[in-house]
């Protein structure tokens, strides 16, 4: 009954480079009214100062401001008034953005998105408009014991790395930032090398392409740097502990963990494939089973593996009461002992294996699932088959690799234990 | 893409559409149990049952349920609300028989036993440990409280810490034998099947179920309040909110959709998808208002399909150069802007699009048509979602204020801050 095949493939995915460097992808879904449009520029955190750090956060933040063309009022007002939505977001390496609207609009969507691009206005009373709402947003981060945990884990396993820092910055470096330094920003980061635009949804692919390229062929920027070359990472040379006092919290966030494989690393499949199974499989893998159904210590507690363009967290995380973190990290040590000495069982891997193969067409039902897988797709080099062949590839890992991968990155004497919660002594 | 409605002989109601779009199945279980249902000293139990529903039934024991579904590439959850509570697999399609089973054994089946019981006790209560980490969580708890006297709708879904503590394995187990009856529950399932053998399937699996008692209600009628309450939330931090949450109409309410209406222009079109997100509000009256004249960093607002009359809520991020008196005061007039005039007929009309464009995302993915099926039944019928942009389109802007004029008087709602510890600006 299916009318073609729910997978992505080299078959039904149009791919062109256009001549200024922009990689565009598109797939058509003729089930669907609507368009989801996804993009990334190689323009992130990476890129900002130390005393300045938040800025391309900051940056990213102002496009969609005010333009050459359109002040922010009309912009939304195009954007709201036909139910689509477009947007900006900063990361690590890129900033991203994206949008959908009903097949129909994509045009004004595509326009919207060269005028943000290419023509920020950055008018002066929404720089403070915005850095009123990072600073709020940052006091908020202040009080959340996970997004705290995650910082202080973030300075300890990346010491000396710049995966250290926190691209939303911090409150004295959002605030030292002037519109100047946005506008600068912009001019010498942003530009169509490095830059990825995906579309899918009711549109024909071929016209997808043709639309993009109408709206960003034309856009050149001489300035735009080379991209940033990471510097080696190391693991810590012995196992750390901090912990962040937070007055007034109820729980405490605990988090171990070091850093794990790049994406495109051979042995990223075993590794994803074992943290599945240490952190994930059913309702949380072995962690779960071990602090959450059998010892009753937190609502969650879960693994995960980050597997991107650098050495990204391999990590266990846990919320539970403060009277209990040291009882949780022990039983989480536990889990990792066994899982780097230890072969895992046939059945788990294969459980693991037969769950990854299932949930794909799960994780592709969406124009927004499909946007993104055809994203991971060109930016880790995967090849435009690798849905279709991904089942070969779940099913090729063995149990000695999966181990291999597992002891590998997970060295338990050289991982960071990062904790916010309460003081220990008003939880008492 | 008929949809197909059936009541089995025992009371089961069951809705079935099929959708050829992918190779996948969403199938949910919905009862009519929330915390609702909860009488004084058992805040909490429709969420803990809604826990102990994955702990085991002789068929399929404890850790087991779980790793079946996940081995078969399916993602399950289930989550619990004031008015029911939902359970959802969504499978490969020629994998979907499991859910099928599971779902019926466990409707019946599960066991509660007590050592599960104790463990799932402190997993809760540590879910509501951090819940409380959160600021918005303790202001609404608070907001909440003071909206109601007596109707349960007046605790939080996770209940009170007090309960959880004394909650007992029998009071959980009479809470899951009363409410998980066919007559009080909707089982709804879209995806990739045929319709009379998916039908038959549920018979035979369901055939045997008693039909049992229909389930007692604690839940009474309760008149909206006649003056405006107040309550102050004190907790760490920086941050200053406020929730004006005015008691709003239950879903069947003629009056319900020009409420919808007057939600989406003072704060953005409503979502009701549960697997999709919605648009941005930065065209809705108080964004302009509040967010644009620096008098917040953010606000929004909730309208909520329930059972009874519950609450539509209105939440500010007071920016840190103003204050929640100047909030308040910016909120009010442009309240009284909607009930002095009637909106433009071009507002009514884009408010209409919008939910256009949100149901065409919504319908992209088959776990959420599914959860769109059984969630309207719950409170109404499947009708109630089928005809909603015909009954948002019918709205006039004199519906509109008077809407307004009703329904959002200050004496009708609870005005509730959340002042951070030590600020100069407390109350």
């Amino acid at each position: 009954m299916t009318p073609r095949s729910a997978i992505p493939g080299a078959d039904d995915i149009t791919r062109v480079e256009l001549a200024n460097g922009i990689v565009v992808l598109a797939r058509e879904n003729p089930n669907s009214k609507a368009v989801t449009l996804r993009g990334s520029i190689l323009a992130g955190g990476l890129l900002d100062p130390d005393d300045k750090l938040g800025l391309a956060d900051f940056t990213a933040s102002m496009l969609m401001r005010g333009t050459a063309a359109r002040d922010f009022q009309t912009i939304y007002d195009s954007l709201e008034s036909i139910g689509a939505s477009f947007g900006f977001n900063s990361g690590t390496h890129t900033t991203g953005f994206g949008g959908r609207s009903l097949a129909e609009d994509f045009g004004l969507l595509l326009q919207l998105g060269r005028e943000a691009l290419l023509s920020p206005a950055f008018p002066p009373e929404h720089v403070e408009k915005v850095r009123a709402q990072l600073l709020t947003g940052l006091s908020l981060r202040a009080q959340d014991t996970r997004d705290m945990a995650s910082l202080l884990f973030d300075e300890m396993v990346y010491r000396h790395h710049p995966y250290a820092r926190a691209d939303e910055g911090h409150p004295h470096t959002i605030s030292a930032i002037t519109r100047e330094d946005l506008v600068n920003f912009h001019g010498s980061n942003f530009g169509p090398r490095g830059m990825l635009i995906v579309v899918v949804g009711g549109i024909p692919a071929a016209a997808a392409v043709e639309q993009v390229r109408a709206a960003f062929e034309d856009w050149h920027n001489p300035q735009q740097p080379a991209p940033v070359q990471l510097p080696a990472w190391q693991p810590l040379p012995a196992r750390g502990y901090r912990r962040l006092d937070i007055a007034g919290k109820s729980q405490s966030d605990v988090i171990v963990g070091t850093g794990g494989p790049l994406r495109r690393a051979p042995d990223y499949m075993a590794a994803s494939l074992g943290n599945n199974i240490l952190g994930r499989f059913g309702l949380m893998g072995r962690v779960g089973d071990s602090v959450r159904e059998k010892a009753g210590l937190a609502y969650y507690a879960y693994s995960s593996l980050g597997g991107g363009l650098g050495p990204d967290p391999w990590l266990v995380a846990a919320g539970v009461n403060p009277a209990n973190e040291e009882k949780a990290t022990e039983l989480i040590f536990k889990e990792i002992e066994r899982f780097t000495t230890e072969l895992v069982s046939e059945e788990e891997l294969s459980d693991s294996k037969s769950n990854y193969i299932g949930s794909m067409p799960l994780s592709l039902e969406s124009n927004g699932g499909v946007a993104d897988a055809l994203m991971s797709m060109e930016r880790f080099q995967l090849g435009l088959d690798y849905y279709r062949k991904f089942p070969d590839e779940v099913n090729a890992v063995t149990r000695q690799q999966v181990l291999e991968a597992a002891a590998q990155y997970l060295k338990p004497d050289q991982m960071a234990v990062a904790v916010a919660g309460p003081p220990r002594t008003e939880a008492a | 893409m008929q949809l197909t409605q059936y009541t089995l002989p025992n009371g089961l109601k069951v809705l079935l559409k099929e959708i050829h779009t992918a190779p996948l199945i969403s199938h949910w279980l919905w009862v009519r149990a929330g915390s609702r249902d909860e009488g004084p000293g058992l805040s909490g139990i429709s969420h803990w049952v809604e826990h102990m529903q994955f702990k085991g039934t002789p068929q399929f024991p404890a850790g087991e349920l779980d790793k079946t579904i996940s081995r078969d590439g399916g993602f399950w959850n289930a989550m619990t609300y004031i008015d029911w509570t939902a359970y959802y697999e969504t499978m490969p399609s020629e994998k979907i028989d499991l859910a099928l089973r599971l779902e019926a054994d466990r409707f019946i089946n599960s066991q509660f036993d007590p050592k599960e019981v104790e463990s799932e006790r402190t997993v809760i209560m540590s879910e509501r440990q951090g819940n409380e980490n959160s600021p918005m969580f303790l202001l609404d708890e608070d907001v909440q409280q003071a909206a109601f006297d007596k109707h349960p709708y007046k605790h939080e879904v996770i209940g009170h810490m007090a309960d959880l503590k004394t909650i007992t394995r029998d009071d959980l187990f009479n809470h899951y034998k009363h409410f998980y009856v066919p007559g009080n529950a909707v089982l709804a399932i879209a995806g990739d099947f045929d319709t009379q053998r998916m039908l038959a399937r549920v018979e035979e699996l369901y055939a045997s179920v008693p039909s049992g008692q229909a389930p007692t209600r604690v839940a009474q009628d309760e008149p909206a309040p006649e003056e405006e309450r107040r309550v102050v939330t004190q907790g760490p931090g920086e941050t200053v909110f406020v929730k004006a949450a005015y008691r709003s109409l239950r879903a069947t309410d003629p009056d319900f959709f020009a409420l919808t209406v007057a939600d989406s222009l003072l704060a953005g079109p409503s979502n009701l998808n549960l697997f999709s997100g919605g648009i941005s509000n930065k065209t809705s009256r108080l964004y302009r208002r509040l967010v644009e004249k620096d008098l917040a960093v953010g606000v929004s607002g909730g309208l909520q399909a329930t059972i009874d009359p519950y609450l539509y809520d209105i939440t500010i991020t007071v920016h840190p150069n103003s204050s929640a008196e100047a909030a308040v005061a910016a909120l009010d007039d442009e309240i009284k802007r909607l009930q002095d005039t009637p909106p433009k007929i071009e507002e009514l009309l884009r408010a209409v699009k919008q939910a256009k464009a949100l149901f065409a995302y919504g319908s992209e993915s088959i776990t959420n048509q599914a959860f769109w099926m059984g969630f309207a039944e719950v409170f109404d019928r499947y009708a109630w979602f089928e005809n909603y942009l015909e009954r948002l389109a019918a709205v006039t802007p004199a519906d509109v204020q008077r809407a307004a004029q009703l329904y959002l008087r200050p004496e009708r709602r609870v005005l509730g801050v959340y002042q951070p510890d030590g600020s100069p600006e407390a109350e």
